[in-house]
C-alpha cells in the first residue's frame, strides 16, 4: 500500500476529538480562573495601603502559588487534563510545567536534576517571552516613541 | 523467515502487575498497588517488580539459579538497564534483547532457537515495563497534565517471567516468524496502533503463507499491542493489503488489559503488555485445553524522542510465534 493511502485508512479509523466540548470547557473553566483572579484583586486591593497593580501582583503570586502546591499534591495533572486549555494556557499552566519538571528531576540531585531540567517544559515560554518582549519593545519605541 | 522448534517447551509463567493493570479484568501471581511500591524512585520500584517475577517463576518451578542455562529479558529503558540490574543479582548468564513491545515474542525466538538442538536445558525470559519509568522517559514529567489524543495508549505497569525447557510439557513452542522492518510514514507519537499496523499485517501474512496455515487452523490470533483503534485499522489493512480475513478468533491485547473505567484511552502497551495477557489468560486455557493452537503477534514501535522531534517518522518490526497444546 502507498504511504500516502494508508495515512488516509488511518484517518478513516481515527476518531474524532470533539472539539467543540473541548472550546467549551476551555472556555467554560478559562473564564472561571479570570474571576478567579478578579476576586482576589478586589479582595487585595480592599486592604489599606495595596493599590490595584499591587494586587494584580498579589493575585498572579496566589495562583501560582496554587498551581504548584496542586502540582505538588499529585491532583493539578489530572485536571489539566481534563480542563485543557483553560487551565494550561493561563499562568497556571506555566506554574504547572515547571513545578512539574522540578518533582520529576528531584532525584537526580539539585544540580543535574532540578537546576539543569526545572525549565524543561516551560523553557521555551521563558526564551521566546524574552524575546518578543525586546523586538516588541524596540517597535515600540521607534515607531510610537517608548 | 520462519523457525520450526521441536524440541521447545513452556514449563510455566510468573506474573506481577501494577496499578491500573489490578484493576482489570485478569489475575496475577503478584500485584502491587502502588507506583513506588516502598521504594524511593520509580525504576527501583521496576526493578524490584522484575525481581519478584523471576523468584516466583523459580519457585513455581522448583528450580535455582543453576538449573538455568541463560536469561533474556527486555524493557523500555534506554540500554535495558531495569533487566540488567536485575540479572546482575543471579547467577545466570544474560542477553538483553530490545524490540519494545515485540520484545516477547523475539526474546521466545531467540531462546527457542538456542534450546532447540539441546537436552535437558531451560531459559528464563522476562519483560517489564512501568508507566512511570516510560512516561518520564519517551514523554512528558510524570506530574505534567496535558489533554492526550484518543488514541493514545497508556504503558502496562508490570514485570512476567516464562521459562521454556526441552522437557516435554503440554505446551510447545511450534514455530516463529521473524518479521520485517516497516515505516508507513507516520510521525504520531499518540497513535502507535497506525504505526504497527502494517508490520504486525506483514508478519501475520508471512507466517501464514510460509507454515501453510490459514487464520481458521488458529484458536486464537493474538496482536499485541494495537489499541483499540488500531485493532480495527488492523482488520482492514488485512483485509485491504492481504486479502486475509480476521473474524472472532482475532483479539489484541492492548483492549484485554485494561478495564475502561480508569482513563486509559485506546488500551495498553509496552513490552509486558502482550505477556501479561497471555501469562495470565491464555497459557491457563491452553493448559485446561480450552485452546489449543495460538498465533502470538508482538508489534513493537521504535520510538526515539530525539528522531520525532528532528521529523522523522516511527519503524515498527513484529514478530509472531505460535503455541500449540499437545
Amino acid at each position: 500500500m502507498e504511504k500516502e493511502k494508508y495515512k488516509k485508512l488511518t484517518e478513516k479509523f481515527s476518531p474524532k476529538e470533539n472539539k467543540v466540548k473541548n472550546m467549551v470547557v476551555a472556555f467554560i473553566i478559562g473564564g472561571l480562573i479570570g474571576l478567579l483572579g478578579q476576586i482576589l484583586i478586589t479582595i487585595y486591593s480592599s486592604f489599606d495601603g495595596i493599590s490595584i497593580n499591587e494586587a494584580g501582583s498579589l493575585m498572579m503570586v496566589t495562583i501560582i502559588f496554587l498551581s504548584c502546591l496542586f502540582t505538588a499534591l499529585g491532583f493539578f495533572d489530572n485536571w489539566v487534563s481534563k480542563a485543557g486549555a483553560g487551565l494550561f494556557v493561563p499562568i497556571s499552566g506555566f506554574a504547572h510545567a515547571t513545578t512539574s519538571s522540578a518533582l520529576e528531576y528531584k532525584k537526580e540531585g539539585l544540580v543535574f536534576g532540578i537546576g539543569s531540567n526545572i525549565f524543561k517544559l516551560s523553557g521555551s515560554v521563558i526564551l521566546y517571552g524574552v524575546v518578543s518582549a525586546y523586538i516588541f519593545g524596540i517597535i515600540r519605541f521607534l515607531f510610537f516613541g517608548g | 523467515m520462519n523457525i520450526k522448534f521441536n524440541n521447545v517447551y513452556v514449563e510455566d509463567v510468573s506474573t506481577v502487575a501494577g496499578p491500573f493493570v489490578i484493576d482489570g479484568p485478569l489475575k496475577f501471581d503478584d500485584i502491587f498497588t502502588d507506583f513506588y511500591d516502598n521504594e524511593d524512585t520509580f525504576e527501583k520500584c521496576e526493578i524490584k517488580e522484575l525481581k519478584k517475577a523471576i523468584d516466583i517463576l523459580l519457585n513455581k518451578t522448583n528450580k535455582n539459579e543453576k538449573d538455568i542455562a541463560f536469561g533474556m529479558g527486555s524493557d523500555l529503558m534506554n540500554q535495558i538497564t531495569i533487566t540488567n540490574y536485575v540479572f546482575e543479582k543471579y547467577n545466570i548468564p544474560f542477553l538483553g534483547v530490545y524490540n519494545a513491545c515485540a520484545s516477547m515474542c523475539e526474546e521466545i525466538l531467540i531462546a527457542s532457537s538456542i534450546l532447540d538442538k539441546y537436552k535437558d536445558k531451560n531459559s528464563i525470559i522476562t519483560t517489564s515495563s512501568h508507566n512511570m519509568t516510560a512516561e518520564r522517559q519517551y514523554r512528558n514529567p510524570v506530574e505534567y497534565g496535558s489533554p492526550k489524543p484518543k488514541t493514545t495508549t497508556f504503558t502496562v505497569t508490570g514485570s512476567t517471567g516464562m521459562l521454556l525447557t526441552n522437557n516435554k510439557t503440554n505446551i510447545k513452542v511450534e514455530s516463529a516468524t521473524i518479521g520485517k522492518v516497516i515505516d508507513m510514514g507516520i510521525n504520531d507519537v499518540y497513535d502507535m496502533g497506525s504505526v504497527m499496523t502494517p508490520s504486525a499485517a506483514y508478519t501475520l501474512n508471512e507466517h501464514l503463507k510460509q507454515t501453510k496455515t490459514k487464520v481458521s487452523d488458529y484458536d486464537l490470533i493474538l496482536t499485541g499491542d494495537l489499541g483499540k483503534y488500531g485493532k480495527d485499522l488492523f482488520k482492514e489493512y488485512v483485509k485491504e493489503e492481504y486479502d486475509i480475513t480476521l473474524g472472532d478468533n482475532y483479539d489484541d491485547s492492548a483492549t484485554m488489559i485494561y478495564d475502561y473505567k480508569d482513563d486509559v484511552y485506546a488500551g495498553g502497551s509496552g513490552p509486558s503488555c502482550l505477556p501479561l495477557v497471555v501469562y495470565s489468560d491464555i497459557i491457563p486455557k491452553m493448559k485446561n485445553k480450552e485452546i489449543k493452537k495460538v498465533l502470538l503477534i508482538a508489534t513493537g514501535a521504535l520510538m526515539s524522542p530525539t528522531t520525532i522531534n528532528q521529523k522523522m517518522s516511527i519503524p515498527s518490526v513484529s514478530h509472531a510465534i505460535c503455541l500449540e497444546a499437545i
